[in-house]
């Protein structure tokens, strides 16, 4: 149960502080050359109940390893992830298993993130048992049921994996995660492997079941297009930092961020007469290499000097936009 | 790998049909030598069970009038040595090879599976350091004197050749079942299944071990051909099957000496070793198979 | 009229295996001029990949063109011997593909790779291959090309790997580049520098391009013909940017609506219901008229006929009978 005051000020279902995710390579036979990488490199916002904030970010950008680490699939180096109250990266093991009921995760590849082995029933059965959802003797009727609400039928219960296309096992990861009646959903790359007919039906079935079940979502997804349409805030992510953050309209209308001015202007549009095209120069450097000053200086049309000494703050540049750059 | 697409490129969009139809003919063929296999099996096994029901003499009946005599209508498989009818001692030797090949990949399964899962699953300095490195300093040594000393120190019996074969076979177990845990805990249906609240023994065992199944069965199989061959040669030196149980390792050994004169005593022994051998083996790939939703 | 350089005339192509035969590609047609971009565009299966390896006869393992011809500057290729078309490959048709790390070969540098096209193609040292194969990194726009040159693919990022992909494709010059989802796998931003790389060699090198891609938006900005395929067959080919003003054919139509736009707010994507069908349960007539929300008695019992309306498009809704009986044609997104 929530403790809200004031119900006009909305709630923060999740807050993110500080998060950082290194891991380590090693280099050299002999003795310790440890390298850091920093795949996620102090990251801060909120998700408020009932928004699907997006994250955008191209490949290698740490938006995935920040979505596991908010679910403590992978422990975060630092930081704090707080989930209604609760603080996750000192919850004990067991807790944590409990509260994972609460907030699933959808991911990328259809076809891996099913066990091959297992019947479509069985799978969802198991989750739904382990959360004591329903009765144990009401399980199979309210698989079925879960089957229906996201499109599929009830007959596909005894069946296995490999025997569905991609957009059905979409389906079947969705109804796993929702068969527990979470308050939260991850989605990491959900429709990314996904042909475009088939990627419109699954974003058109999240929508639904989001109003349906009154769900909030952290959507992660490397193509801007997707995210503008299921988001209602955006975050943009460079190389393991929050580069901008805003409200989707102000985002896409005015974005102050000259990555992601680039990244706008690079997506190649359907019947878009000529527009201006930001080529960004080079590419994402390694994240064992980070740049000094502002991480994008690099790559930047527009970098300073200042660029190259000063790490540029994410500030509120306008009421609820922020951006972390020196010019915005 | 974070970009997406997984595009069916010209080989995949080509080959459902392809794949489908010859994948049904071969399945037909596999499904009717795993029959057989089993039915083999399960000959083999009958056979050693009711073995004073089927066998014409006892296998331990001397009679040197009888010695070294071939195969006839009195004796199937002809005579050893000592003149013992050979069909009687290969039907009562199956009760020791196929107990000796069956209990001791049993014990080396019952340890080094479970073993081998928690290594790979949980990973970490108790798995790298102690269990890898005493199975890998066991692998580095000939199996059969790791075998030989340990059932010399257990003494010798049956029982006892049977411990230290499983034991000697475990170090396999542990490093395939490792090897498969550390594969499949990488892929995403095991993040998903963490990400969903799951027991990491629930994981275990109802995700991760259906999934390794397959290799499992084919390693037990092939060991327990290799179990019949430890035994053998553990009779052979003594410290086996006692004289005179007759064993077909030990008949094998024996049946050495003769290879000119009574090519038969070592020709049948040999023979059911090879047969019960395969057999095993297309039963296990039988099993594998019959395990797996995707060729069912 | 200006020459083709690049006809394929009623590709028809299918799949022998001990059971039988499984069409694939039917009674596919295009043509590309000179200096022209062509795309085929289409969902994962549809065959246009298929197509494209055709034409360079390197069909999997099983495949076989059945029928109809590829005209290259006239002559027909579908039915050359290896060694015929190996002397036409990587001169005078190229093609790159998605996954350049999997297109090269681990255990050479990259340059050696490059400079071994030249070798094979014209008769020059291996010294002035390697010195063309220097100039042909620089021209690709990879930086310091001489160290590169010695680096091995895994070295190399994505971005770098397809442009040493390009570099290699078109070392001896090429007059047609077929590119296969060669941004796929990209980044966006890398994604608009390679499109741009092979737009600007596309005319330094006075080649025509034949693209293959998922993505409508990259055919929209370099295309100047798309032609949509669907299980295997055409659906519509018309001009670019009448393709996208005048979408005709229904599933056309379903997958320009399907992508989400980024300069309006729609609550709802339109889509398209259903799957593509599998190659053993391709419907008779009409292959899209499993998903088709148009379909009619007709779409089920008979193929398509192809209808100008302005482009061309296979479909019945547009047939004259159809007109005339009154069944309200589908116009515009």
């Amino acid at each position: 149960m929530s403790i809200m005051s004031d119900p006009s000020v909305p709630e923060k279902i999740l807050e993110v502080k500080d998060l950082k995710k290194f891991f380590y390579a090693h280099k050299g036979l002999i003795g310790n050359h440890r390298q850091e990488i920093k795949a996620v490199d102090g990251i801060n916002f909120s998700v408020f109940r009932g928004e699907t904030l997006g994250i955008v970010g191209e490949s290698g950008c740490g938006k995935s390893t920040m979505g596991r680490a908010i679910l403590q699939l992978q422990k975060p180096t630092e930081g704090s992830v707080t989930f209604e109250g609760i603080e996750l990266t000192r919850l004990k093991n067991h807790k944590l298993r409990k509260l994972r009921k609460d907030i699933q995760m959808i991911f990328q590849d259809p076809f891996g993130s099913l066990n091959p082995r297992m019947t479509v029933g069985a799978m969802l059965k198991e989750t739904v048992q382990t959360h004591h959802v329903v009765k144990s003797n009401e399980t199979k009727e309210y698989v079925e049921n879960m089957l229906e609400q996201v499109g599929l039928k009830k007959s596909f219960y005894s069946r296995y994996p490999h025997e569905f296309s991609g957009g059905q096992r979409q389906r079947i990861s969705i109804a796993r995660a929702l068969a527990v009646k979470p308050k939260m959903i991850v989605c990491d790359e959900a429709v990314s492997a996904l042909d475009v007919s088939v990627q419109a039906q699954i974003l058109n079935l999240l929508q639904r079941l989001k109003k349906q079940y009154g769900l909030t979502y952290l959507f992660i997804s490397h193509d801007l297009s997707v995210v503008k349409h299921i988001s209602d805030r955006v975050a943009v992510m460079y190389l393991g930092q929050i580069v901008e953050l805003a409200d989707k309209k102000e985002m896409f209308n005015n974005p102050l961020h000259p990555y992601m001015k680039a990244l706008l202007s690079a997506i190649p549009l359907v019947n878009q007469e000529s527009r201006e095209r930001i080529i960004l120069k080079g590419e994402v450097p390694s994240p064992l290499n980070i740049p000094k000053g502002c991480r994008f200086h690099t790559r930047c049309p527009f970098a300073k000097a200042i660029c190259s000494e000063k790490v540029p703050e994410l500030e509120e540049k306008k009421e609820g936009h922020w951006a972390a750059c020196h010019f915005a | 790998m974070e970009q997406p697409q997984l595009k069916a490129g010209p080989i995949t969009f080509s080959k459902p049909s392809k794949k489908v139809v010859s994948r049904r003919s071969s399945k037909i063929l596999k499904h009717k030598l795993a029959l057989m296999g089993g039915i083999f099996v399960a000959v083999l096994i009958l056979l050693a069970v009711f073995a004073p029901l089927i066998a014409p003499y006892s296998p331990i009946r001397q009679s040197y009038a009888e010695a070294l005599k071939p195969p006839s209508s009195a004796h199937w498989f002809g005579t050893d040595t000592l003149g013992r009818d050979l069909f009687s001692r290969i039907i009562f030797g199956a009760q020791v090879s196929l107990k000796a090949g069956l209990i001791s990949v049993g014990l080396a399964l019952l340890i080094g599976v479970p073993l081998g899962m928690i290594s790979g699953y949980f990973r970490g300095l108790w798995d790298d350091l102690i269990i890898m490195r005493v199975t890998d300093a066991m692998l580095a040594f000939p199996s059969l004197i790791l075998a030989l000393t340990l059932a010399a120190v257990l003494g010798p019996s049956l029982n006892h050749a049977m411990i230290a074969i499983g034991l000697v076979f475990t170090p396999n177990f542990i490093r395939l079942v490792r090897g498969e845990v550390l594969a499949q805990r990488e892929r995403e249906y095991v993040t998903a299944a963490k990400a969903s609240g799951l027991k990491n023994v629930h994981i275990m065992i109802r995700h991760i071990f259906p999934n390794i199944l397959g290799p499992i069965i084919v390693q037990a199989t092939l060991n327990v051909a290799a179990a019949i061959i430890a035994e053998a040669s553990l009779s052979y030196l003594g410290l086996g099957t006692q004289l005179p149980t007759p064993s077909w390792g030990a008949m094998l050994a024996e049946g050495q000496g003769y290879l000119q004169q009574a090519p038969w005593i070592s020709i049948f022994p040999g023979l059911f070793i090879f047969v019960a051998v395969i057999s095993i083996n297309v039963f296990g790939d039988g099993i594998r198979d019959w395990l797996d939703p995707k060729i069912k | 009229m200006v020459k083709d350089l690049l006809s394929v005339r009623h590709l028809n192509v299918g799949f022998d295996h001990q059971f039988g035969h499984t069409a694939v590609i039917d009674d596919v047609s295009f043509s590309i001029e000179k200096g022209e971009t062509l795309c085929i565009v289409g969902e994962s299966g549809c065959g246009k990949s298929l197509t494209s390896l055709s034409i360079m006869g390197l069909l999997p393992k099983g495949g076989r063109i059945t029928d109809g011809k590829i005209l290259f500057q006239d002559h027909d290729i579908s039915h050359k011997t290896t060694k015929e078309l190996s002397k036409i490959r990587g001169k005078e048709i190229s093609m790159i593909f998605q996954e350049p790390m999997t297109a090269l070969n681990p255990l050479h540098t990259v340059g050696h790779q490059i400079a071994e096209v030249l070798l094979a193609h014209e008769k020059v040292s291996r010294n002035e291959a390697n010195q063309k194969a220097v100039e042909m990194l620089k021209l690709v726009g990879i930086p310091s090309p001489e160290k590169r040159f010695k680096q091995y693919p895994h070295e190399l990022s994505g971005g770098m790997r397809q442009r040493v992909m390009i570099a290699m494709a078109l070392i001896c010059k090429p007059d047609l580049l077929i590119a296969d989802e060669p941004t796929t796998a990209l980044d966006v931003t890398i994604q608009a520098q390679i499109l741009e790389l092979i737009q600007e060699l596309k005319n330094k090198f006075g080649m025509s391009l034949l693209l293959i891609t998922h993505d409508l938006g990259v055919v929209s900005e370099t295309a100047d013909k798309v032609i949509v395929m669907y299980a295997g067959q055409v659906v519509e080919s018309s001009e670019t940017k009448e393709l996208f003003t005048h979408p005709k054919h229904p599933y056309t139509q379903g997958l320009i609506k399907s992508i989400p736009k980024m300069d309006e707010d729609e609550e709802e994507l339109a889509t398209i219901k259903g799957t593509v069908p599998s190659p053993d349960e391709m419907p008779e007539g009409c292959r899209f008229v499993t998903r088709c929300p148009f379909a009619k008695d007709i779409c089920h019992q008979k193929k398509p006929p192809i209808v100008n309306v302005g482009h061309e498009v296979h479909c019945w809704l547009y047939s004259d009978d159809n007109v005339k009986g009154g069944i309200p044609l589908v116009d515009n997104v």
